[in-house]
């Protein structure tokens, strides 16, 4: 199996850290992966990871709950067991829809917010008794771990990482890819 | 440094004069209707295809009106005919004071919603908003003379808006009667006095301290008017609650909503937002305002679409109780707009919410100036819709119409109001260039 050696860099701070993205990608290295304890504001954009199409699913989740919500509604309090609603005996769906309202609502963000969340898992490839994937376990407490990729040009990488202002590096063998 | 071009200067000028002529116009054919003119217009609409429909609608809309003249008219049927083509044009004579007092309390509403904007701002230290201080100081501006002239309107035209103004209605309403220690005209006086000299004081020293910061070494004027900033919050929370039941709520004098003070406060608060995010974006397109970045708009415009949603909250909550409850006194309200309103009542809801709910949503497209133009402008229309349906029910009933008065009125306070903010805008630079978080306020990104 071929590998390549994977430089690895920790900072303890995540204004050195995006300073230090920034230049890295200015010197034309490629980023494999940033581990950090926390969502780094702005990280994504100084990475140059493709903007997250997670919203739209969002929406989408949203107007899946909303039609459950009517759907649901619908079925509960007029087809199978029709309710007199605030003394207005209509059963009809739309005449008592203020009545339905707060439900659609609910159920509308209550499907786009755990869809979201669990799309949002599963696309980060997290899911219960998986292995962690963070090389060093300081990522999950106060430390953040840049992984650069190298070409035969180890040296020059840990130059310029370490000028950045790296606290620790470390170089790994890991699978080619 | 703004300054007041001409060009601007001349058009809101010409929408001033244009906007009396018209409301005078409107004001004077109003005011020349006689009973034998409203008589005519209801013989010549019976005479068309849905002359019955008229008559079972007036009919109802007598019982919902609840004044002495109304209720007699239930029991006395010969005089119905006479008494209907009465209150037909009083409706039509109060037309042309509503259709200038919605006007004004729109103007006014937008200065007060951006004034209590700015207080937010204040108040939490806000690290993002400081380079658009001095627009909002222009646009509240307006906040005094608009709010004297909405309560020189009220007092001017007295029972022809709120029917508790007047002595013999209330001697014969015992509900009425029961609120006058509270809805009677020196109370309303003293009370409006206290409102709006509170919100001018607060107006008047934070921008004196925010002008004073500029020139000072120090920080002492950021922290007088952070201190003030707080306690006028607590102060506005009130009287803006008080000040939405004496001049909005009390027209429908029998009706009355315990969220009517939020409901109101949502609607000037997007009104007011939405206006700072207009006249950003006129001045940047001008050149003036380089230090706003396109994330200071995209603030704005998430707190266009974030109280937009809001307003709909408080108008959905506000409605789903009286609808489910459906107790005869509360439900008149939204009968009478059910009824007669249907178009600008329903149309507000899709102006309001479902339009910049579906354009705003988007975050690219909050960054876009002629996209939030848009959305600002329907909100803006949506929101006057909003005080015309808070108002007119109560005032002219079924013969309203978006016409000659409604739109003149528009254009009147629409110019005066042009005219004030912008002459404040061009009295101060543009830019709080020693505010504590100028700095960060710049750089600001998302």
């Amino acid at each position: 199996m071929e590998t390549v050696k994977v430089v690895q860099a920790v900072y303890n701070d995540d204004d050195i850290l995006m300073s230090a993205v920034k230049k890295v990608r200015e010197k034309r290295h490629h980023i494999e992966e940033v581990y950090t304890p926390f969502p780094v504001h702005g990280l994504d954009k100084a990475m140059g990871l493709a903007p997250t199409r997670i919203a739209i699913t969002s929406f989408m989740y949203g107007c899946l709950g909303l039609a459950v919500a009517i759907l649901m509604m619908n079925y509960i309090m007029i087809d199978d067991w029709p309710q007199d609603i605030g003394g207005k005996p209509s059963f009809s769906y739309f005449e008592n829809m203020p009545a339905f309202v707060p439900i659609m609502f609910e159920l509308t963000v209550f499907m786009a917010a755990h869809l979201m969340v669990i799309t949002f898992y599963l696309r980060s490839k997290m899911w219960p008794f998986k292995k962690a994937e963070n090389p060093d376990p300081r990522t999950t407490d106060d430390h953040f771990l840049m992984e650069v990729a190298t070409h035969g040009n180890v040296s020059e990488v840990e130059g310029l990482l370490v000028e950045t202002g790296a606290i620790e590096i470390k170089i790994v063998e890991k699978e080619a890819h | 440094m703004y300054t007041f071009s001409n060009r601007l200067k001349i058009f809101s000028i010409v929408l001033i004069v244009l906007g009396a002529i018209g409301w005078f116009t409107g004001y004077n054919s109003a005011h020349h209707t006689t009973i034998e003119d409203v008589k005519e217009m209801i013989a010549a609409e019976a005479a068309s295809h849905h002359g019955g429909d008229h008559d079972t609608a007036s009919a109802e809309s007598h019982s919902e009106e609840n004044t002495p003249a109304a209720n007699e008219s239930q029991g006395e049927e010969a005089h119905s005919d006479d008494e209907h083509a009465e209150h037909i044009m009083h409706q039509i004579h109060n037309r042309p004071y509503a259709a200038l007092y919605v006007a004004a309390f729109f103007f006014m509403m937008i200065a007060l919603g951006t004034l209590a904007f700015y207080a937010v701002q204040h108040a939490s230290q806000a690290g993002w908003s400081p380079v658009l201080f001095r627009v909002m100081e222009g646009i509240t501006y307006y906040l005094l003379p608009g709010a004297i002239i909405v309560v020189a309107i009220a007092l001017w035209a007295g029972d022809h808006l709120f029917i508790w103004m007047n002595p013999e209605v209330v001697a014969e309403d015992k509900l009425i009667n029961a609120k006058s220690g509270f809805l009677n005209k020196t109370g309303f006086m003293i009370r409006a006095v206290v409102f709006i000299g509170g919100w001018s004081l607060y107006r008047y020293f934070s921008r004196k301290f925010s002008l004073a910061q500029d020139a000072a070494d120090h920080n002492k004027n950021f922290k007088k008017n952070f201190r003030i900033s707080a306690a006028f919050l607590v102060f506005y929370l009130i009287t803006e609650s008080m000040m939405s039941w004496d001049w909005v709520m009390s027209v429908d004098p029998h009706w009355f909503s315990t969220l009517f003070g939020w409901y109101v406060f949502a609607s000037m608060f997007v009104s007011g937002i939405t206006v700072i995010a207009l006249i950003t974006i006129y001045l940047k397109s001008k050149g003036l305002l380089d230090f706003v970045n396109d994330s200071h708009l995209h603030d704005l415009a998430k707190f266009m679409f974030g109280i937009s949603i809001f307003w709909t909250y408080l108008w959905f909550s506000q409605f789903m109780l009286i609808w489910y409850a459906n107790i005869p006194e509360e439900v008149v309200y939204f009968t009478a707009r059910f009824e007669h309103y249907k178009l600008p009542f329903f149309g507000m809801v899709v102006m309001n919410f479902v339009f910049p709910f579906l354009v705003l949503m988007n975050s690219d497209y909050k960054r876009i100036p002629w996209f939030v133009v848009m959305a600002g402008i329907v909100i803006l229309i949506g929101h006057y819709v909003d005080v015309f349906n808070m108002i007119m029910p109560a005032t002219v009933g079924e013969s309203w119409f978006i016409g000659l008065p409604e739109i003149s009125a528009v254009m009147l306070f629409g110019g005066l109001f042009l005219l004030l903010v912008f002459y404040s805008l061009s009295k101060a630079p543009l830019k709080a260039k020693r505010n504590p978080f100028i700095k960060e306020s710049e750089l600001f990104h998302y």
